[in-house]
């Protein structure tokens, strides 16, 4: 995983609440057995107007000029916002990975479903929880004539718009390490080997059943 | 004083940082064909093997087809997924119910079918519906791909605690009122994010009255309403339950698990931060008119109408939600007509389900403005109970399909799925757009509500039949 850096990015608005992982990236893709490519249909049904497939160049495609994402404003978007329990649904990481594929690297909602967020910190993607108010008073920013510019810094959790205004943001300690350093949590717990053997050495011991196969 | 949520976590934690994010271990570990092939790729880039294979358990459930096995997979990326799980499976000598096995289902049937799901234990899965287990006592919940990978390879996740909430379902059922109604009125109280951040323990009488299978049907969902964990807690039905499966305990072993297992409960005066309490005695079948399962009403009652929201973002919702259904504010539901009928998937696939669907199909027709109704059993042996039952005749005699097991019409990625428009009846668990097929309207409803939408055409009061 590459190291989360300070980046200024343009924002798209996506002004729905309750987007599922089914939305993010549609069943027929889950198909794949690899773990990249999935930018291209990211949000496929809302994206296009004809029914996407594995394998098809979506080059040529019908596009949805309704759907935000195509927007011309917003080509290039970094920073996606959203709405309320953004992510529900399926606990498919091929979300995350077609978002980051296509280009996201952070997301900002009110709320977001637990297993997309906590996903999307595997894939080197920052996901943001603001309040509903400043949530608005982005999305108002975002959906002006000009495209908006954030600036994301994960280090000091700092939010800069181009008028000067900061917003602070949360993220667990244990979270901004891995990201800010790019790192493998295998690797993390693996250094921790002893305390799983021997762990299981005393489950084994006195719940035995645990270990049935 | 302490949850069960609090018992389990506190058992099963290897070692903690400083700000609460913690080593879990993780006793069991399903894996389906389609979360698990990069898992597996990175395990094999970073010369890395599964730490304890034993705990793992596979079968391929998503893709499969479920008719013309004999002919196998046609779609060839479908097909390459599932010999990719066996190639795996294989090389790393993980247990897999190939598709040829009468052991071969959906995870989340399969492994409490075979004991491989034991009160007490933690689960995971590469799938948001693993909170099925937590019927049994167990702290299991759904993970992501990095997860999968990271408990193959450590037999630990990295996790932080959630929060403890308690829904109290006082007072009994009503009769024709089942666990999916019930499960669908929770999440009609408390909305689709209402359980986000917490581990919810179901409790009361009517949790209690219900059979483990209903207990499944209820924590299925309990992801629909946002959590990641539902539990209920281990009694003697619980118990009883286990008893004598495949992957059980036995002999003196036994009894120590079961005493073990007596202590699996919250104790009296635990402190949850939140509780929400129900009554249990004025749920009515529920059914879905919108494209959130919070978006559910009764179905004696009517579609609702956006402009008596207050909300405006809610009430966009609502408005977005019944231009994609095609509905009008204010149609009753016994108007609303369903196209297809499936019964199945993991929340209402098991043989309970099976045997109340076939009570009411028996002696009656599918409608013949219903242009398919589909019965997939869970599992290949919820598959032959049912025809040991003559479950199989009575949904072949009323017009059903009788198909092989898998996940099937619930998420589409097999063969079975809605066309663009088509209605469906479903007893699976997201009615969200394009779930069951591009285009395809999900109404959710328990198995005898769908058997009911089969023979009359529309939907309907199941105790009225």
């Amino acid at each position: 995983m590459d190291a989360f850096k300070k980046f200024t990015g343009i924002v798209a608005p996506l002004d729905r609440s309750n987007v599922d992982t089914d939305a993010i990236i549609p069943k027929q893709f889950l198909k794949s057995i690899k773990r990249t490519g999935f930018g291209p249909n990211l949000f496929d049904e809302w994206r296009y107007l004809d029914r996407g497939e594995p394998g098809m160049d979506c080059s040529g495609r019908p596009l949805n000029m309704d759907f935000v994402l195509n927007d011309a404003r917003y080509q290039g978007a970094q920073v996606l916002l959203a709405r309320d329990n953004f992510g529900c649904g399926s606990s498919r990481e091929h979300a995350p990975w077609a978002l980051e594929d296509y280009g996201f690297r952070v997301v900002i909602a009110p709320s977001f479903a637990d297993i997309f967020f906590n996903n999307c910190f595997k894939n080197g993607i920052l996901p943001i929880v603001l309040s509903s108010e400043i949530m608005d008073e982005l999305f108002q920013g975002a959906m002006g004539e000009q495209a908006l510019e954030l600036t994301v810094d994960l280090e000091a959790q700092v939010i800069s718009l181009p008028n000067g205004e900061n917003i602070s943001f949360e993220v667990g300690e244990f979270r901004k390490h891995c990201l800010l350093n790019g790192l493998d949590d295998i690797g993390l717990t693996l250094q921790h080997v002893d305390a799983i053997k021997s762990y299981e050495a005393k489950q084994q011991q006195n719940a035995p059943w645990l270990f049935t196969q | 004083m302490k949850t069960l949520y609090d018992k389990l976590w506190e058992a099963h934690v290897v070692r903690s940082e400083a700000d609460g994010t913690s080593l879990l271990y993780i006793d069991r570990h399903l894996v389906h064909e389609v979360t698990s092939p990069q898992a597996f790729e990175g395990l094999r880039l970073a010369g890395r093997k599964p730490w304890r294979i034993g705990a793992n358990l596979a079968t391929p459930d998503h893709n499969v087809p479920t008719q013309d096995r004999d002919k196998g997979i046609t779609d060839p990326v479908a097909r390459l997924q599932v010999e990719t799980l066996d190639k795996n499976c294989q090389e790393f000598g993980i247990t897999e119910f190939e598709m040829d096995d009468i052991r071969q289902g959906i995870v989340h049937v399969v492994s409490p079918e075979e004991g491989a799901t034991l009160p007490g234990m933690t689960l995971v899965c590469g799938d948001s519906h693993t909170a099925t287990h937590g019927a049994l006592g167990a702290l299991a919940f759904g993970i992501g791909t990095s997860e999968v990978e990271h408990v193959l390879a450590t037999q630990c996740l990295i996790q932080k605690k959630s929060k403890n909430m308690l829904i109290k379902l006082e007072g009994k059922l009503g009769q024709g009122v089942d666990a999916k109604d019930l499960v669908l009125a929770i999440i009609g109280e408390i909305g689709t994010a209402g359980g986000t951040g917490y581990a919810i323990e179901f409790a009361g009488e009517a949790i209690r009255d219900l059979s483990v299978e209903g207990r499944m049907t209820v924590c299925n969902m309990t992801i629909e309403a946002g959590a990641r964990v539902g539990l209920v807690a281990v009694d003697n039905t619980t118990i009883e339950y286990v008893k004598g499966r495949p992957y059980s305990p036995e002999a003196e072993v036994w009894g120590r698990a079961v005493e073990a297992w007596q202590d699996l409960h919250s104790d009296e005066g635990a402190q949850f931060d939140r509780v929400v309490t129900i009554d249990a005695t004025q749920i009515q079948p529920q059914m879905t008119w919108g494209t959130s399962p919070e978006m559910v009403v009764p179905v004696t009652g009517v579609v609702p109408d956006p402009a008596q929201e207050s909300d405006l973002v809610k009430a966009d919702g609502m408005q977005r939600a019944l231009d994609y259904m095609g509905l009008e504010a204010g149609t009753p539901c016994s108007e609303i007509r369903p196209d297809v009928v499936f019964i199945g998937s993991c929340t209402n696939s098991r043989i309970e389900d099976l045997r109340d669907a076939a009570a009411v199909a028996k002696g009656r027709k599918v409608a013949n403005t219903i242009k398919q109704a589909l019965v997939v059993p869970g599992s290949g042996l919820v598959k032959q109970q049912a025809e040991e039952e003559g479950l199989d005749k009575i949904f072949i005699e009323a017009g059903f399909e009788w198909r092989d097991p898998g996940c099937s019409m619930c998420l589409a990625m097999n063969a079975d799925r809605l066309e663009p428009g088509e209605r469906c009846a479903s007893t699976s668990n997201r009615n969200f757009e394009g779930r069951q097929g591009a285009g395809g309207r999900t109404h959710l409803v328990g198995p005898a509500m769908a058997a009911a939408a089969a023979v009359t055409g529309h939907f309907v009061d199941v105790r009225s039949l």
